[in-house]
This record gives structure tokens, C-alpha cells and sequence, in this order.
């Protein structure tokens, strides 16, 4: 009974005029981020908290929660339309919307992954309305060796993302993970590989190089004498806009599981979503019949990692919402925002504003609803976008790319780092080698490294921890499993010949 | 990938900013009886929405208002504070680029950092402090001892047993930590966070056995009981935490620790233009608005003593020699 009169109450709240505006706002704003490459959650959420400090703090943060939820609406878009991934989240959403569009179903990508998207938002804004103090438990259940064991889970993800060699991509996880090392040891606070570079001393961005080895990479691909030809078939090729029977019939299943996977994974502090993204892909593909499709335009691989960073987006506000503890950076900076109005969240925070929690969540409802009605139209556009000479689109991509990259530290040197890793990505492109597991290897690594040292510190150097703790066993034991099923297609495909040899 | 304030600014605002600045350098040289003219821009060396951010922004907000001209406020972060630090020492001193500072950029960096492109005592002229933080010895709700006393003794007999969290090196819950360490003669291993939200996540969840940290997270945590407090850094009880002891009440007098936030301005900004702003800070401080916000979030504000540029001037000299004694050894 409660729950109805809390949600009614909410409601209340967040369908009053202002409060309704704000929610727009945010989600225009968001979608605009999140479509823009390279501008990121955290520099927008941090470029308008100032604005948010002359508006009433109820609406200030709809506001600044719909600019990040909506970001994941907008951040499928370049990822399927260009194969720049805006946010961490949507990296490997390009791996088969991108080969859709080339295929000319851009408009089915885009259309699935905002219905997915929505599926997914409405579920876990239901799941923080009912079960979101008992799921805090998790969040607070989930320890260094925890996070350890399930960083190295993902590893294993991200071999699995491959669709060409497993050693290659083995060797792009161990280049991402080297690369995230860049930057001050957690530890002793020394510089590694920063070369005296100030500019590197914070490490390097995931944006800057995200844009580099997909965006500029694929730009300077895309030049090379022989794939214009590629771009003109895109072009071409366009049919429906939205998906058909079949496709939904397909997507069905993926956005349920992204969905799920999502919800749970998003109440994890730090990492959760770009792990919900990654989990939800490599699930969809070893559930597969034909994992084969993957990576060359099967539905299910943009419906199920756009699902599963929805959903962790909503879930995501579950600790900031119960514990009054932010899970990631645009959280804290939501903090901010309220401890600016003089209210500080804690574990009361829900008794003590109960305007401002049932509020956000209700309101998170009317943003998901808000966001679908504004995307779905706008496929059409976007997929016309396609049609645009490429000489003329390729340079508004490098310039906004540009834009991006300076905006997250406004540093120049990002920039030129950008540059330099769209070289690396084009040598990489054209050895086969797949940047979606670098990207992975570099998002993990620091949560990987950091947690590591931080349960080897509290355990004195004893590594079985990460056995004695049963969550942490749980997750090492999926990951061998994952390795099992990852070599075991290579042995029953020898076996596979062999029965097709003795038919013969 | 970093996630608490490590690699996040304001985009677009120094630009605008940068441009409005240019148009008023070009028209009006910097008059000190005139000042101020035109926009200040006010740098923080931490992301917006941290607890120096906000108590910039609730003492600037009043102080724009004394000034005549808005103040505006450029987030700036990376290396613990010290390279927008770095930025401000470098400014043109005509008192239109300040900067806020704190225990950390202006005192505990000189012996953190030691290819420090700045001095916090040459580099910049103090103009006014504003209000401190305290520091509080927080703990797990279950960790075993009752008190200060009990704590003190608890942590010296099982060094080789405890954990205790920080937000990262060079964070105020670090360098205060240490402070405490060194009081206590002990050195605890120390597990780092990225920043005080999962520290405390950890500490809450029972993965840490103690840390130091600033009130303002920690009120709301306390008065819930998912974490406890034993005593705070301050000479006299918090309004916020009136049942929290001082640790001299506690016996543990020596451990005394304000993450202090105070204006500064170029080394060279004239004299008549420090006065105006040490002017209009302490108009700000005296505010009953600006008051009650600041003590909301459980600052202490200065005394009148406390206020004069000559004040702030001795306690940079007095912390940099304090941090300097607890953490070279350390490092």
C-alpha cells in the first residue's frame, strides 16, 4: 500500500509543470549528448550544474538525471550510424548496428534499441520503486575481491566478442589493459608511462580513445581508395525504417535478458553498466543458434546491450537513492547539485525527501516515455543523415569528435592523442585486429588493477580471498565455465569434421 | 575508468568566460580604486559539487553582490587541485583570477608533489579564508572499540590487523589519516579509494575498519547508525554532531585537522585590491543567509581574527611546516 501511496505521491510531484519541463529538458539534453560523439554524461552533467544551482533541487536533479539516462538513448545512434560509440556503454552496440546499417537497416537498429531502451527503462524504474532497499544489500555485499573476480568475468566477455581470431583479440584486451595503466598508481599516487606529459598524469581518457581507434580510424578507412564504394552501397541499400515482425519476434527474447542482466549488473557501483552492455552481447551470443550472425548485423546484438545499459542507467540511482552514496562520477556530481541546496543524501534520504526520491523515480518513468516518443521519430532523420555526401558528413564528424574530446579535461594533448590512436586503429583495422576488446580491456583494467591491490591489501597478500569469499568464488567459477564454452566450439567443430568425413 | 572527480571540468564556461575577460582587458586597465570593473573569474581546483566547490559558491554568490560584479566560477581539476593551482599562480595579477584553495593545494601539495610548479607561500598573495571542514575519525559500525581511547589502543596492539580506507593519495582523508598514523606512532595499512563516495560505500559495507573524512559526507551516514564516529578534529563540538567529542575531549588532543578553504590571488595583486576582496569576504562570512548554509553542511566559519590576509598568511606557513613534518617521512 505504501509503495502505491509512495508512487502516487511521486507522481504528483513530477507531473507539476516545472518539474515535467525539466524532465524534457534532460532528456532532449541527454539525447543530444548522447548523439553528439565524444561529449560525454559527465562534462555535460558538470557544464550544467551551475545552471541547476538557481532551480528548485526536486527539479534539478529530474533534470540532471534525465541528461543521463537519456545519454543512453542518444549514444546507439553514431555507434549504428557512423560506428562511433558516444559512451563506454555503446561500444559494443556498434559491432552489429553498424553492420546493419551497411546492410541498409539502420533504421530497424535505431528503431530496436529505442523500444529496448524503453522496455528496459520501465522495468528497472519498477524494480527501484519495489525493491530498491533490499537491493542496496548488494551494492554493499560487493567488496575489492568481488569486483576483482568480476573484472575478470569480464575479460573473458570480451574474448568472446571476437568474431575473428581469439588471439587477436586476446592481444587487443592485453594492449587496453596496458593502456589503462597509463596514469598515477592508486597506490603511491607515482606517474606511470605518463613520459613527464602532465596532460597524462590522470591517465588516458576512454573518449580520447574510444573516438580515435573507432571514430577517426573508421573515417580514414572510410577514405581509402575502395571503400567509398562501401559508403555509396550504404547509401543505397536503405530500406524500411522500422523493424519488421521477424525482427521484433528476434528481439524479444534479447531485450527480456539484457533487460534482466542489466538491472542486476547497473546496482554495482562503478563499472556496472559498461559490464551490462558486454554480458547482455556475449549471453545473446552464446545463446544463439547461429553465433556466426554476430557481428555481421544480427538484430539481437543492438537489442540486448541497449537494453542492458538502460536498465543499469535507472538501476544505477538505487545506492545513490537508498544509501545517499554515488555510484559513479555524474552521481557524485548529482550530489553536489543537492548538497548545494543544503540537502546532503544519506541512508534517510528517503524518509527525510521523499519529494525528491519519489519524484526522481517517477519521473524516470515519464523520461523513458519522453525519450521514446522523441527518438522514434527521429530514425528517419537520422538514417537520411546516411544519405549525406560523405565529404561533407566525414568533416562535421572529425570537428565534433574534436569538440568532444577537448570538452571532458580541456586539454589540447587529448586532441592530439585522439589523432595519434586514429592512426593506430587504421594499422589495426587493416590487420583485422577488433577494437571493441581494447576498449573493454581499458574500461576494466583500472577496476580490475585497483580492486586487486585493494583486496590483496586487506587480505595482508593472501590470494585466496577471492576463493574463501563465495561471491567472489561464484563469479571466478562462471568465468572458467565462459572459458570452457569459449574453447569448446573449437573442439566440436574438429569433431564435426571428423563425423562429416566418416559420412563421406 | 576513473570516476570521482578525476577527469571532469566545465567544457564550455572558461571559454565564454575567457572571451568576456578579453573584451574587458581590452577596454579597461586594471584600476585598483575602480576595481572591480569587469567579471572575476574564480578558480576551484576540484569538480563542482565537491565540498570546496560549494563553499566557494555560497561565499562568492555574496560577495559578487558587495563587488558589483559577478563572480564566476571555473571548475578546473586534475593532480589533487595543483595543476589549476599551477594555472592561478600563473594568472595576470590585476585581481580578476583567483583562486580557492584548500589544505591540500596550499599546504599539503609541497611535500605530496615535489616537482610542484608552484609555492603556496611565494606564488600567491592570501586575500581571505573562508570556512573549514572538519575533520572526524569515522568507523564501521562493528568494529570493535567503543571510544577514542578504546580505538587508540585497539589500532596501536593490531597495526598488522586494521585497514584503514582513503580517498585516494593526496585526498584530505589521506594526508589526514596520515596526521593521525603519525600521532598514534602506528602505520595501519592504508586501502585507496577513488574518491570519499567509495570510500565510504566501503566503510559502510563493512570491507574498512576506520578512515578520516570531512563532516559533510559523513553527517548523514552517522546520524542513520550505518557507520560511527568517535571524534572530531576540531577544538569545540560541531552544532551538526553535538554528541560527536572533540578528540581533546577523547584524550587524543594532538590530532587536530580542518580541511580549511581560503581565497588567494597572484603573488603581486596590489594591495588595495586584496583589501576590497578580504572586505567582501568577510561581509560574506558575517551574512545571515551565507551563515546558515555554511553551518548546514557542518563548517566552521572564522572568527574575526582569523579573517585578515596576515592570518591566512601565518596558517599557510604553519601547514605547509605541519604536512611538510607528517608526510616526508611518510613518502
Amino acid at each position: 500500500m505504501d509503495l502505491f501511496a509512495n508512487l502516487a505521491h511521486g507522481f504528483a510531484v513530477a507531473l507539476s509543470p516545472i518539474n515535467l519541463l525539466m524532465c524534457l529538458i534532460g532528456a532532449l539534453v541527454g539525447t543530444l549528448v548522447g548523439v553528439l560523439p565524444g561529449i560525454g554524461t559527465i562534462a555535460t552533467v558538470a557544464m550544467l550544474l551551475p545552471i541547476t544551482f538557481g532551480l528548485p533541487p526536486v527539479g534539478a536533479l529530474i533534470m540532471l538525471a534525465g541528461i543521463y539516462y537519456g545519454a543512453q538513448y542518444g549514444g546507439s545512434t553514431t555507434s549504428i550510424l557512423v560506428n562511433i560509440p558516444g559512451e563506454a556503454t555503446s561500444v559494443v552496440t556498434a559491432l552489429d548496428g553498424f553492420q546493419m546499417a551497411k546492410q541498409g537497416r539502420a533504421g530497424p537498429a535505431l528503431a530496436i534499441a529505442a523500444i529496448g531502451s524503453f522496455f528496459a527503462g520501465c522495468v528497472a524504474t519498477v524494480l527501484i520503486a519495489i525493491l530498491g532497499a533490499p537491493l542496496t544489500k548488494l551494492a554493499l555485499a560487493f567488496g575489492p575481491a568481488e569486483y576483482f573476480s568480476l573484472m575478470v568475468l569480464g575479460l573473458i566477455f570480451a574474448v568472446v566478442l571476437a568474431k575473428g581470431s581469439v588471439l587477436k583479440a586476446i592481444a587487443m584486451i592485453v594492449l587496453g589493459l596496458l593502456l589503462s595503466m597509463v596514469g598515477s598508481d592508486i597506490e603511491t599516487g607515482v606517474s606511470r608511462m605518463a613520459f613527464n606529459i602532465p596532460e597524462l598524469a590522470d591517465g588516458l581518457g576512454f573518449a580520447t580513445v574510444a573516438m580515435g581507434v573507432f571514430g577517426f580510424a573508421e573515417i580514414i578507412r572510410n577514405l581509402d581508395a575502395g571503400a567509398g564504394m562501401d559508403r555509396d552501397l550504404v547509401q543505397k541499400k536503405i530500406t524500411g525504417l522500422m523493424p519488421t515482425r521477424k525482427d521484433m519476434k528476434d528481439s524479444t527474447p534479447a531485450i527480456l535478458r539484457g533487460t534482466v542482466l542489466g538491472s542486476i549488473l547497473g546496482i554495482l557501483p562503478g563499472g556496472g553498466a559498461v559490464i551490462a552492455s558486454f554480458a547482455a552481447y556475449t549471453l545473446e551470443k552464446k545463446l544463439a543458434k547461429d553465433p556466426s550472425r554476430f557481428g555481421r548485423g544480427a538484430i539481437e546484438g543492438v537489442a540486448a546491450p541497449e537494453s542492458a545499459n538502460n536498465a543499469a542507467a535507472q538501476t544505477s540511482f538505487i545506492p545513490l537513492l537508498t544509501l545517499g552514496i554515488p555510484p559513479n562520477a555524474v552521481m557524485a556530481l548529482m550530489v553536489g547539485a543537492m548538497t548545494i541546496h543544503g540537502i546532503v543524501p544519506g541512508p534517510q534520504v528517503m524518509q527525510k525527501q521523499p519529494d525528491l526520491v519519489w519524484g526522481m523515480i517517477a519521473s524516470m518513468w515519464i523520461g523513458n516515455l519522453m525519450l521514446i516518443i522523441i527518438n522514434l521519430p527521429l530514425v528517419g532523420i537520422w538514417v537520411r543523415l546516411l544519405r549525406v555526401p560523405y565529404r561533407l558528413m566525414f568533416p562535421s564528424i572529425v570537428i565534433f569528435c574534436a569538440i568532444g574530446i577537448y570538452s571532458v579535461n580541456n586539454a589540447p594533448v587529448d586532441v592530439v592523442l585522439a589523432g595519434a590512436f586514429g592512426l593506430v586503429g587504421y594499422w589495426l583495422i587493416k590487420h583485422d585486429f577488433e577494437p571493441a576488446p581494447l576498449l573493454l580491456g581499458m574500461v576494466l583494467g583500472p577496476l580490475m588493477e585497483e580492486n586487486l591491490r585493494r583486496a590483496l591489501l586487506i587480505s595482508r597478500g593472501d590470494w585466496s580471498v577471492f576463493l574463501t569469499r563465495p561471491v567472489s568464488a561464484i563469479l571466478l567459477a562462471i568465468a572458467m565455465g565462459l572459458l570452457v564454452l569459449a574453447v569448446l566450439p573449437t573442439l566440436r567443430r574438429k569433431r564435426d569434421e571428423v563425423f562429416v568425413e566418416s559420412e563421406g | 575508468m576513473s570516476w570521482c572527480g578525476r577527469a571532469l571540468s566545465v567544457g564550455w564556461l572558461p571559454v565564454i568566460a575567457g572571451l568576456l575577460a578579453g573584451v574587458g582587458v581590452a577596454t579597461t586597465p586594471a584600476k585598483a580604486q575602480n576595481y572591480p570593473t569587469r567579471s572575476i573569474t574564480m578558480i576551484v581546483p576540484f569538480a563542482a559539487g565537491g565540498p570546496t566547490d560549494v563553499i566557494a559558491r555560497i561565499v562568492t554568490g555574496h560577495m559578487a553582490q558587495t563587488l558589483g560584479q559577478s563572480i564566476i566560477i571555473e571548475n578546473v581539476v586534475g593532480a589533487g587541485g595543483t595543476t589549476a593551482t599551477a594555472r592561478a599562480a600563473r594568472a595576470t595579477n590585476d585581481g580578476y583570477t583567483l583562486i580557492t584553495g584548500h589544505m591540500g593545494t596550499h599546504a599539503a601539495a609541497v611535500p605530496l608533489y615535489p616537482n610542484l610548479a608552484y609555492h603556496p607561500e611565494r606564488d600567491f598573495e592570501p586575500v581571505a579564508l573562508l570556512a573549514g571542514t572538519p575533520i572526524l575519525i569515522l568507523a564501521r559500525k562493528d568494529f570493535a572499540p567503543k571510544d577514542t581511547k578504546e580505538f587508540v589502543d585497539y589500532v596501536k596492539a593490531n597495526t598488522e590487523k586494521v585497514n584503514a580506507a582513503h580517498a585516494g593519495v593526496g585526498s584530505v582523508s589521506h594526508v589526514s589519516c596520515q596526521l593521525l598514523n603519525s600521532i598514534l606512532d602506528v602505520k595501519p595499512v592504508g586501502v585507496p579509494f577513488n574518491g570519499t563516495g567509495p570510500a565510504m560505500n566501503a566503510l559502510v559495507g563493512g570491507q574498512v575498519d576506520y578512515m578520516c573524512d570531512q563532516i559533510v559526507n559523513a553527517v548523514p551516514q552517522i546520524n542513520a547508525g550505518t557507520i560511527k564516529a568517535y571524534a572530531i578534529a576540531t577544538p569545540e563540538r560541531n552544532p551538526a554532531l553535538p554528541n560527536v567529542p572533540t578528540t581533546t575531549e577523547a584524550g587524543l588532543p594532538k590530532f587536530q585537522a580542518q580541511a580549511w578553504n581560503a581565497i588567494f590571488a597572484p603573488k603581486g595583486t596590489p594591495a588595495p585590491i586584496i583589501a576590497k576582496l578580504n572586505a567582501a569576504a568577510a561581509k560574506a562570512l558575517d551574512d545571515e543567509g551565507v551563515r546558515k548554509r555554511l553551518l548546514e553542511l557542518g563548517s566552521v566559519i572564522p572568527g574575526a581574527a582569523d579573517r585578515t590576509p596576515e592570518a591566512l598568511a601565518a596558517l599557510v606557513k604553519a601547514e605547509v611546516a605541519k604536512w611538510t613534518a607528517v608526510l616526508k617521512p611518510a613518502s
